[in-house]
């Protein structure tokens, strides 16, 4: 406000900042500290004040889980060193800012990826175990925490901890959302390859009944798998999708202009996404549309297809800010997962989106394997269905509740780094660990300082 | 916290027995809302519209405000910050006099104008203040069509809106960037106790439909809201009218 505010300790300067999530919904302002050294990290930590603090990384949340209203950011991009590998072992030990992007552009000359990447390059190492990330290798590989061999946690007492998998402090600090502390390093085992491309198998199913039967009877053979769907279909075609699964190229499956340099990291990007765009750009009909040709123009099935990492992975890490696409007003994803042996929910709430129109061109639906013991981790196994609905559609939010209750009667969750409107009565039965969390929490940080609007939201 | 769609879990009203307001908290603890301040001058109706919340499965809390008394604001609704956050202030309280009367005594004019526009300025600010450290909230506040443009009608209570209006505007201006987001919201006549007995206006509106915009602004993050929706076309309309023929209108 005006300059007299300046005097009176109680009302916010101009170092304040509105903060959201990857979502861009519920902005809160905060103080954004960026912290280039671990020592100025633990005064940070110490200094942050009555309002707490909270990590963050490269914002790819989607919800309110790195954002503290009020209180102290820490950005930790800057603490972005690799400090040593280990390329006959397979391991890495780097600081948390480091981004699985540039793991990638340093381990894949070596022979080495990350053993788990979600669809962006662009999390950092922190906040791929805060959140205890999953990708479409999750079957075969469970999270990444799995692969944490060792993490340095900077706690509120201003200590560095070492913690190891086993310890009841790693498994609250593995999807416990940066509340436990400030992840500062890592450990990681690596996953080997012989290539950067990817050898991929498409094919089509042509409702959701069709696509569980393909996915449950031919998963295991693949280390990577996935299905879009395409929520708007509906009738008999409700559930349509395209399956993508594949596996790490061995290097004789490469042509030979490729052999010549098989561990290549190419990253195409296009122009950024305009920062103002018109509203109501993804309606009903241009995502239906969309998904139409999106469905066409898959193969009906092709195998041992070449792929990029980039494009297999991450094809939108190829147009940056393309979550600006859904105007001022954001977008929310909606991740749940529900057991094998209730796929009876699971198609229930998959005609309930179709029937509701939600214009949701990125929906996602793949199977989980064996969970990890984080106590907030979200994969457990079963089916998980992810999609994005732009959050000005009208009566969205009390659509998603009733989706809720079904999903918790289901005895299934939601995951907490997409979330940013779950009601709080439901967390206790989604996540039967909470009270262990809290109470964890409560000896480890008595004075609360690490807190994020996810955690005042839903008094985690 | 406010949720992805700008729904409170927390709400305090200013002006706790506003027929207005119970509607939009009614509305919001259907939604996300789980606890409520209403403050007010203490009464029976007070109480009653506590307990009516209270049954809505709402922890609802009562606290003695008064608008007339700018001096104790500070150190009332400090109490109320002090309890925990506080997602949206919805300043609902105001007077819409006797024109009549208020014409002939000045004193009783001076008692809408200090509820309405002193009142609203004093409380406005000190929850501003507490808002902005929060770093987060919605602060919404209750004006009127009548503020648009004075009428021979009721221009007493019509000037305390369109001072209030103003006020709220360029708050919301200051408090751009601070995680803060003020609402304007512009009902037309809506059917109420104050209301009761007076003539029907065009596009009259219920609490319940306010209720349901400020629900939509909050989701919007809207900045000034009509209602209906149609008034901003009407009013768009009414304030370029050149003032002889403004005089002559019916309204």
């Amino acid at each position: 406000m005006s300059a007299d505010t300046d005097s009176d300790p109680d009302v916010m300067g101009l170092d304040h900042t509105t903060v959201t999530g990857w979502g861009r919904t519920a902005p809160t302002a905060a103080r954004l500290i960026r912290p280039r050294t671990y020592e100025e990290a633990a005064t940070a930590v110490r200094e942050c004040g009555a309002r707490g603090g909270i990590p963050r990384g490269l914002g790819r949340a989607y919800g309110d889980a790195a954002q503290n209203a009020g209180g102290s950011v820490l950005d930790m991009t800057a603490l972005d060193r690799v400090h040593a590998i280990d390329a006959d072992g397979g391991t890495v030990l780097c600081d948390a800012g480091v981004s699985l992007h540039r793991l990638m552009e340093v381990l894949l000359p070596l022979g080495w990826f990350v053993p788990v990447t979600p669809g962006t390059r662009y999390v950092t190492v922190g906040g791929a175990i805060g959140a205890d990330i999953h990708g479409k290798n999750h079957h075969v590989s469970g999270s990444f925490a799995r692969h944490v061999l060792a993490l340095e946690l900077l706690t509120a007492d201003g200590e560095i901890r070492t913690v190891v998998p086993g310890t009841p402090l790693f498994d609250a600090t593995a999807g416990g959302m940066g509340l436990t502390g400030v992840i500062l390093t890592a450990t990681i085992r690596l996953q080997p390859v012989e290539t950067s491309l990817m050898s991929v198998d498409t094919e089509r199913a042509t409702n959701l009944d069709d696509l569980m039967a393909r996915l449950a009877a031919t998963d295991h053979r693949y280390r990577y798998s996935v299905a879009w769907i395409d929520l708007l279909a509906r009738g008999a075609t409700t559930g349509r999708a395209v399956l993508t699964r594949g596996d790490h190229a061995p290097l004789d499956a490469l042509p030979a202009r490729l052999r010549r340099d098989p561990l290549a990291f190419r990253t195409p990007r296009l122009p950024a996404t305009p920062a103002i765009l018109p509203e109501g750009l993804l309606s009903r009909t241009t995502v239906g549309l969309f998904n139409e040709l999106w469905y066409r123009k898959a193969p009906r099935t092709r195998t041992g297809q070449l792929q990029r990492i980039s494009a297999f992975f991450h094809p939108l890490d190829g147009v940056p800010h393309w979550n600006r696409v859904y105007g001022r007003g954001g977008f929310v994803q909606y991740q749940f997962v529900v057991g094998y042996g209730r796929e009876d929910a699971l198609r229930r709430i998959v005609r309930r989106i179709s029937e509701r129109r939600c214009p949701s061109f990125l929906a996602v639906l793949k199977r989980f394997g064996e969970s990890d013991p984080g106590w907030l981790s979200f994969p457990v196994p079963g089916w998980t269905l992810a999609l994005d609905i732009p959050a000005g559609l009208p009566g969205l939010g009390a659509f998603l509740d009733e989706l809720d209750e079904e999903v918790a009667a289901a005895g299934g969750r939601v995951y907490l780094a997409k979330d940013a409107r779950l009601r709080p009565e439901l967390l206790a039965a989604m996540y039967p660990r909470l009270d262990d969390f809290r109470q964890l929490r409560a000896q480890l940080d008595p004075r609360g300082v690490f807190v994020s609007d996810l955690a005042r939201r839903l008094s985690l | 916290m406010k949720d992805a769609f700008g729904l409170p879990q927390s709400l305090l009203v200013l002006g706790g027995t506003s027929e207005i307001a119970l509607a939009t908290a009614r509305r919001l603890i259907a939604r996300r809302t789980r606890t409520v301040w209403l403050a007010g001058r203490p009464s029976p109706a007070l109480e009653e519209a506590a307990g009516q919340l209270r049954g809505l499965g709402a922890d609802v809390h009562t606290i003695a405000f008064d608008a007339l008394d700018p001096a104790s604001h500070e150190a009332v609704l400090g109490k109320v910050f002090a309890e925990g956050d506080i997602d949206m202030v919805l300043l609902a309280f105001g007077l819409l006099g006797d024109q009549a009367r208020d014409e002939r005594e000045p004193e009783a004019a001076v008692r809408v104008a200090q509820t309405n526009y002193t009142g609203g300025v004093s409380a406005g600010l000190v929850c501003a203040r507490s808002l902005q450290s929060q770093g987060h909230g919605s602060l919404v506040v209750l004006s009127s069509v009548a503020g648009e443009r004075a009428r021979r009608a009721n221009f007493i209570y019509g000037s305390s809106k369109a001072g209030l209006d103003a006020f709220a505007q360029g708050l919301g201006d200051a408090l751009h960037g601070t995680g803060v987001h003020v609402m304007v919201v512009r009902p037309g006549f809506v059917r109420t106790r104050m209301t009761a007995g007076l003539p029907e206006a065009p596009l009259a509106t219920t609490p319940e439909a306010v209720a349901t915009a400020v629900e939509l602004g909050l989701r919007r993050r809207a900045e000034t809201v009509w209602v209906p929706g149609a008034l901003r076309v009407v009013m768009a309309a009414l304030r370029h009218l050149p003032r002889g023929v403004f005089r002559r209108l019916p309204v």
